[in-house]
């Protein structure tokens, strides 16, 4: 591996290659597409929350003038679900519905204005179910039948218990046990840009091009749904202004316009509407937890029981991944020697949750943080002491078997407690400091369906054309094009503008699982490096030989292969050898978790480290916070592109603040609260902190060029953070995120009531949880890699 | 997208035009002006107009005049920038421009105008929603169904007033132009415009214009406005006062309290100031000493019935809503000239 020094555009804080187009509006979203003869198409949604379909009679509808077609769930039987083991989707409902918004009917017509009109003339007649609206009541036999008939008892849809190590003898060796409740609400992703598909039928063949964060996943839905080959579907992601995890499910709107499009012989375009985008969801889950540590006297962790329930929504989707995420990353950051973990996931009527940035371990994440800082006030120690003690070493396996490779999480915890002066800082009335670490992976070890492909792969081409990079990663505005054209261009001595890209098009790329899991960088980054590598390789070849010299002395660099032009070296390589054209892929390695049923969920090929130091200052009247500053240390292995790391940092403080302060997913009476940008409270440009980011390099042994991931874990420190600082600010501990001012409020006059000055949730239900699976930890010998 | 139903729209030559047409298409027109809150509207399905009367482009309802008396003069089609942006209105008016400073986004204020803003729908979580999401809630009696949602034993709407600058102008005791057609104009306070109806909240006739806004001469008064809501910007009040204050040499002389977003209309609650006058503001009193400020806000509040149809918890409303009249008097004193200065 070449050394820092020796790097030419890797590492430099260049601007993004799609910047300048999107800047200036030139970019073609997926909303942009226009195709001659193309029709619009609405979808008809429930609004019932939880109703059984007597009847749907679309004949008004299909007697509108500009209505070309209407199609209901009868035209769509067949079942799909992005995990095999939960394919509990149909595109369109025909017996059930299971939430305002599920869709039921579609129209195809000549303008949006006569789809909309002509789906609000379909008659469906319903007959209304009890709904159920919370985790609780979906634990207890429900008045109606349950939500899905493959699941229970009740309206559960997964239970996990796993042991790891003995938690009881743990436990029993402890000087100190706690037990803490932390209630998480469920929030979006809330991208800019709204879900839009367009499908068009040419010679038999159907194209669709999607706002989609992973064509290959959506590939296989519309094969399966449509009855129809892989072979004649194509799935291109657009330009994407944004997905956040929100864009990782194949959707009902995708597969009605290709429906549409092979009924009527026209392109067919369904663009959602924001209040469609919070139905389509797929979002944060609700999750409460309950969590109980016991540590020896010096404050090391001898056990940890960690229990989550979470509130699924109506729909399977990435459910249960999203519940073993709840308890798989927990061992990543502190060395826990015996662990347990029991996870629910259930059914309730409302939009279906999934992954969002972070998916499924912000909110452990969060529970585990503050509880810790409750652990370490009762022990007298400095919350920050208590976590060093007991941080994970690098190149070591943890009790849940995850390998750890490279770690910063010490390098990060200095240079943001440095830089932030976090331990000398100055005491004012309602001014606080919080800090909270966090680990997240670097791509999932495993992909979502069973399958022996590697989990990315690309072509690179050198010709007239100049270089061409095919990959199947999608750029969702994490900067996966910078990275990949950064990597190509370092391996052949050009600049990243110089590298055109091919990505995300089933018809015409290499397999990519997607942009998902902060995958991209490492996995398709390392296939990119692969395929750069070899094609430098022939030029150089082809060079030294013409010269008369040795490879190794021709330098690769600045648009130059040793004593030739890049072109004239490409030409000449092309001569000798044939067309130009390299391959890389990558397949993460074998034994990076564990064997036991579950140990699919939480195995990364390496995993980035984060800090926070949150400064806020807290209104004891009003509740209201101010956050001041915030400093993120992140482990990024090494930067491929310093500008859009930053980036990166900048939105997940961002969205990690939005989530501890305000945004919340919530309903009333089955009905979502605040489907609109106005009311769905995000940050402003004006509630915005300064961010502070440090990126720590590490250089991981098996990322491309050192590089792990950046997209998704500087988001998980920064709630606890938040928690933490308010507690130094007002003394008061609000368990349940968001920490809007009314819950601080409420808080407040608890403690001055004399009561306990804690807001969160009261308790933890009863779960019908399985028999513990136990799994004995890794050895002595394999726990020290 | 969200779409705009299809409708006609005629650009009348002049205000005494629009009324006429007004009055001669009844209830299926309405007016709009710079759109910012009747458009989405109309997209959501909560405002069905046929035909809307254009007021944009008439320049005079873009005019900022001092008045004889030594007042101003602002037309109703002037935009919330404009006048938040303007140092004379400022200088004399600090409630009303900060209140226009205040109101939502600043793409929206250079497009929206303070006569719609004075004329803005009341709101509610229940009926400010798309009309799939009114539909599957069963509608509520604003729009569309016969029970309120929020307080299904309320005979009116209890939707919530929303005008930042309305208590502003009512506190500085301003009053509309209004025109009607035939070339008729009647001028009444703003605080006239209103009544404590979330569905009939408006007072004027249905064929009446909001022409302009009268401030009278701004003379001794020191004046503030303070909003409460969520985030630093874009959002609707969720409590909003209006404080209005002159002295006469060191001693409180008068002083109004004008309360929005705590229920159908903007409250003069000026009576709860009762306390402060013959009062000297020290520092002592304005830190809140004596809790003279907090009996004032405390009396002054007791209106504000905050229901659970808008945005956090409605004890925390109330609450702030105390603070804010506190804020509101600190900050209106601020303001104040100089004892022996200018009367
Ligand atoms: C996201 C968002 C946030 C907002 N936040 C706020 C806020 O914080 N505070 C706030 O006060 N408002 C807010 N608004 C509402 C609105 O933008 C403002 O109230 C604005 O001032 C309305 O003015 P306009 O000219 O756009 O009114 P329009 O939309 O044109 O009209 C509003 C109403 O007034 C009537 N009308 C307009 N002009 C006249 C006239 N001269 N005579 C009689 N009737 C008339 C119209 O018929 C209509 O019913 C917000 C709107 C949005 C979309
Ligand atoms: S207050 Fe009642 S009637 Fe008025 S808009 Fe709200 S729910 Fe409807």
């Amino acid at each position: 591996m070449r050394r820092a020094g020796e790097l030419h555009v890797v590492g430099r804080a260049l601007p993004r290659v799609e910047a300048a187009a999107k800047v200036t509006g030139s970019i073609a979203y997926a909303d942009d597409i226009e195709l001659p003869g193309m029709l619009s198409c609405k979808l008809l949604r429930s609004h019932h929350a939880y109703a059984r379909i007597i009847s749907v009679d679309t004949s008004a509808a299909r007697a509108m003038p500009g209505v070309v077609a209407v199609i209901t769930g009868h035209d769509l039987p067949v079942k799909y679900g992005i995990m095999p083991t939960c394919e509990d989707e149909l595109a369109l409902e025909h017996e059930k519905v299971r939430f305002v918004g599920d869709p039921v009917a579609a129209v195809a017509a000549v303008n949006e204005e006569t789809a909309l009109a002509a789906c609000r003339a379909i008659r469906v007649d319903y007959e209304p179910l009890e709904a159920v609206g919370s985790i609780e009541q979906a634990l207890v036999p429900p008045d109606d039948e349950p939500i899905h008939d493959y699941a229970g008892p009740a309206n559960v849809h997964r239970l996990a218990a796993l042991e790891f190590g003995d938690v009881d003898a743990g436990f029993a060796k402890a000087a100190h046990v706690r037990e803490d409740v932390f209630f998480f609400e469920g929030n979006t992703h809330l991208p800019m840009e709204q879900h839009s598909a367009t499908a068009q039928v040419v010679g038999g063949k159907v194209t669709l091009w999607s706002s989609t964060q992973d064509p290959h996943y959506v590939h296989r839905a519309l094969s399966k749904v449509l009855g129809l080959p892989m072979g004649e579907l194509r799935v291109v992601a657009a330009p994407h202004g944004g997905g956040f995890g929100g864009k990782c499910d194949p959707f009902s709107h995708e597969i009605a316009v290709c429906k549409l499009a092979l009924m009527t012989g026209r392109p067919v375009k369904c663009t959602l509407t924001r209040e469609e985008v919070f139905y389509t969801h797929r979002g944060r889950h609700p999750v409460l937890m309950w969590v109980r540590t016991g540590v020896d006297d010096d404050g090391r962790i001898l056990a940890m029981h960690f229990r989550s329930a979470l509130d699924g929504g109506a729909y399977g989707s990435y459910g249960p991944a999203s519940t073993l995420y709840t308890g798989a990353l927990q061992t990543t950051t502190y060395a826990i020697p015996a662990y347990r973990f029991e996870g629910v996931r259930v059914f309730t009527n409302k939009a279906p949750c999934g992954p969002k940035r972070g998916h499924g371990t912000p909110q452990p994440r969060f529970a585990l943080e503050v509880h810790l800082d409750k652990l370490a006030g009762e022990l007298g120690l400095d919350p920050v002491e208590l976590r060093r003690r007991n941080y994970v070493k690098p190149f070591t396996r943890t009790v849940n078997w995850l390998r750890i490779t490279s770690c910063g999480l010490s390098e990060v915890t200095d240079r943001v407690l440095e830089a932030s002066g976090y331990e000398q800082r100055l005491r004012r009335p309602g001014h606080g400091m919080g800090f909270a670490v966090s680990s997240y992976m670097c791509g999932a070890g495993l992909p979502i369906y069973w399958n022996r492909l590697p989990h990315s792969e690309c072509v690179l081409n050198v010709g007239r054309g100049g270089v061409t990079l095919l990959s199947g990663a999608t750029e969702i505005g994490q900067g996966s094009d910078t990275v990949l054209a950064t990597i190509v261009a370092e391996e052949l001595g050009l600049g990243p503008g110089d590298i055109r890209l091919v990505t995300g098009d089933t018809g015409l790329t290499p397999v990519d699982l997607g942009s998902y899991s902060s995958r991209v960088t490492f996995m398709a980054g390392n296939a990119a490096r692969e395929a750069g590598a070899k094609m430098r390789a022939l030029l150089v070849k082809a060079v030294a030989e013409k010269e008369g010299c040795a490879a190794g002395e021709v330098r690769v660099a600045g648009g130059r292969i040793g004593v030739m032009s890049f072109e004239e070296a490409a030409l000449l390589a092309e001569e000798r050898f044939g067309t130009l054209s390299t391959r890389g892929s990558y397949t993460p390695p074998e034994g990076i978790g564990g064997r036991y049923k579950g140990a699919g969920v939480g195995p990364s090929p390496a995993y980035s480290y984060s800090a926070a130091v949150v400064d806020l200052d807290a209104d004891e009247r009003s509740g209201e916070i101010r956050v001041n500053k915030v400093w993120l240390g992140h482990d990024i292995g090494r930067s491929i592109n310093e500008l859009a790391a930053r980036g990166q940092v900048e939105g997940g403080v961002y969205m990690g603040l939005g989530e501890a302060l305000m945004e919340a997913q919530a309903y009333r009476d089955g009905l979502l609260r605040q489907p609109s940008m106005l009311d769905y409270k995000s940050l402003t440009f004006l509630d915005m902190p300064e961010v502070e980011t440090i990126l720590v390099e590490t250089v991981d042994p098996e990322g491309p060029y050192g590089a792990k991931e950046v997209g998704q874990g500087p988001l998980l420190p920064v709630i606890p953070a938040v928690v933490s600082a308010l507690h130094d600010a007002l003394g008061v501990w609000v368990d349940e995120v968001p920490i809007t001012p009314d819950k601080v409020v409420r808080v407040l006059s608890a403690r001055s009531k004399g009561k306990e000055p804690r807001y969160g949730p009261k308790g933890f239900p009863e779960v019908p949880y399985p028999a513990l699976v136990k799994v004995a930890p890794p050895d002595a010998a394999t726990a020290s890699l | 997208m969200l779409r705009l139903p299809p409708c006609s729209y005629l650009r009348p030559g002049s205000v005494d035009e629009a009324a006429e047409l007004l009055a001669e298409h009844g209830e299926t027109a309405m007016l709009v002006a710079g759109g910012t809150d009747l458009v989405p509207k109309m997209k959501r399905g909560q405002m069905e107009p046929e035909l809307l009367i254009g007021l944009g482009h008439l320049a005079e309802l873009r005019a900022v005049t001092e008045t004889e008396e030594g007042g101003f003069e602002i037309g109703a089609g002037v935009t919330l920038a404009a006048v938040s942006g303007s140092p004379r209105l400022a200088a004399a008016y600090p409630a009303y421009t900060r209140a226009a400073a205040l109101v939502s986004s600043p793409a929206l204020r250079n497009v929206g105008t303070i006569g719609g803003n004075l004329c803005v729908d009341t709101r509610c979580n229940y009926y400010d929603m798309s009309f799939e999401w009114r539909q599957a809630c069963g509608f509520c009696m604003k729009k569309d169904g016969d029970i309120c949602r929020v307080a299904p034993a309320s005979k009116r709407c209890r939707a919530i007033a929303s005008s930042d600058t309305a208590p502003a102008a009512i506190a500085l005791g301003a009053s509309v132009v209004l025109a009607g057609p035939g070339g008729r104009r009647r001028e009444v306070p703003v605080d006239d415009l209103y009544r404590d109806d979330g569905q009939y909240f408006l007072a004027m006739a249905a064929d009446e214009i909001v022409q302009s806004l009268r401030l009278p001469p701004a003379g001794s008064w020191g004046s503030a406005y303070v909003k409460v809501r969520r985030r630093g910007t874009i959002d609707f009040p969720l409590a909003g006062v209006a404080v209005a204050l002159r002295r006469s040499g060191l001693l409180v002389e008068d002083c109004r309290i004008v309360l929005t977003a705590v229920g159908s209309r903007p409250f003069d609650v000026s009576p709860a100031a009762g306390p402060l006058l013959g009062r000297e503001l020290t520092a002592e009193v304005l830190a809140g000493a004596d809790d003279l400020l907090a009996e004032v806000a405390n009396e002054a509040a007791k209106v504000a019935k905050p229901l659970d149809n808008a945005d956090l918890h409605y004890v925390w409303r109330k609450q702030m809503t105390r603070r804010a009249v506190e804020q509101a008097i600190v900050e209106a004193a601020s303001c104040l000239p100089a004892p022996g200065g200018p009367a």
